[in-house]
């Protein structure tokens, strides 16, 4: 059957470019963490747990491709990328700072990092945590074709 | 190229730019940081800061210290070490970085003895005993006082001077001078003005090793 062929290949494709955002904002937080020194703030840890593991559950799910590994990668993407809203809304300033549970160490609201005037670490992680989500929703839908 | 290839080639790929990125970096860092010294001389040693041995030594150690620290605690030993396994040739000069929440009060206290000539005993016994006046990473002054009993130090004295506008302004000054050179953590060391190319006691040890043979070349 070449169309199933096809249209799982597809899917192997976007789990794959899945994991390689999830490998590259793994590093990259890594990088920001550990080689520039910048301490972590609280929300950013618990980005950090969905993220990090993605790159090992995706993995695990090429080799040979399982499909459900969407299912099982799709709850770390989601409580990642409601993570990553919130703290946005946090630096944004949509939720006050009173409401923030994080107040000892670094401050969540607080921006350690800003590129080009615009980009800062909680919109990358709310970029990457999106970008994985639509990933793996289009493998889902492609490979169930 | 198979998916195999593909995915092996790109997670290479990837840890690859991590490492050299991390490599390029750190390189960058140690470069930036050499040059901030060189630029900033004045920032490196006041005229206030403490010192330990002989004031014309070739090599000079300035260590930007927090009381607190325990790590710095780890380090003392090993500087003590060098210091007397080099006894002409190299001093050790004291800057305080207090970044531990109310380690600025414990300073005043070491500077305050400084006054009655027992900074160093003084700061040797907190550090020997950092656990018990810095519970949990949290330093407490009112803690310290025990730890400086059979000095010979003269308390009553000491609680009036550590509040001395001269030392607020020394305090204040070292942190300062550790914001222009960029330390943010402790201990940093500076062997003649050369920063440790990443952090360890061979580390400090090779690097002062190399200061002593440059001072023997000239």
């Amino acid at each position: 059957m070449p169309s199933l062929d096809h249209s799982s290949n597809t899917a192997w494709t976007l789990v794959f470019l899945a994991w390689v955002l999830a490998t590259i904002s793994t590093l990259g937080a890594l990088f920001l963490g550990e080689v520039m020194g910048y301490t972590p703030c609280q929300f950013c840890w618990y980005q950090r747990i969905a993220m990090f593991p993605l790159v090992f559950v995706l993995a695990a799910g090429l080799f040979p491709f399982d499909p459900r590994v969407i299912r099982y990668a799709l709850p770390l993407a989601v409580v990642g990328w409601l993570l990553a809203v919130f703290q946005m809304a946090l630096v944004v300033g949509l939720i006050p700072e009173s409401v923030t549970p994080c107040q000892k160490g670094v401050p969540c609201s607080e921006l350690q990092v800003v590129w080009f005037g615009f980009v800062n670490i909680p919109l990358l992680s709310v970029l990457a945590f999106s970008s994985i989500i639509a990933l793996l929703f289009s493998a889902h839908f492609k490979g169930s074709k | 190229m198979n998916k195999r290839t593909l995915f092996i080639t790109a997670a290479a790929a990837l840890l690859l730019t991590f490492i050299v990125g991390a490599l390029l970096y750190t390189t960058q860092k140690k470069e930036q940081s050499t040059q901030l010294v060189d630029t900033n001389r004045d920032a490196l040693i006041r005229m206030h800061s403490p010192t330990l041995g002989k004031p014309d030594a070739p090599v000079v150690i300035v260590e930007f210290l927090d009381p607190a620290c325990e790590t710095c605690r780890a380090f003392y030993p090993l500087v003590k070490d060098i210091l007397a396994a080099n006894p002409d040739q190299v001093r050790l000069v004291l800057r305080y970085a207090p970044f531990h929440n109310g380690s600025d009060k414990v300073v005043a206290v070491l500077e305050a003895a400084r006054k009655q000539g027992k900074l160093w005993p003084a700061l040797e016994a907190l550090l020997a005993t950092q656990e018990d006046w810095s519970p949990n990473h949290t330093p407490q002054v009112e803690l310290v006082w025990p730890h400086l009993e059979g000095l010979g130090l003269d308390m009553e004295k000491m609680r009036i001077d550590m509040h001395a506008p001269e030392i607020a302004n020394l305090i204040a000054q070292d942190l300062a001078d550790g914001e222009t050179l960029k330390v943010n953590q402790t201990p940093e060391f500076f062997v003649n003005g050369k920063p440790m190319p990443s952090f360890g006691y061979e580390q400090l040890i090779a690097l002062v090793d190399q200061a002593l043979n440059e001072a023997k070349q000239k």
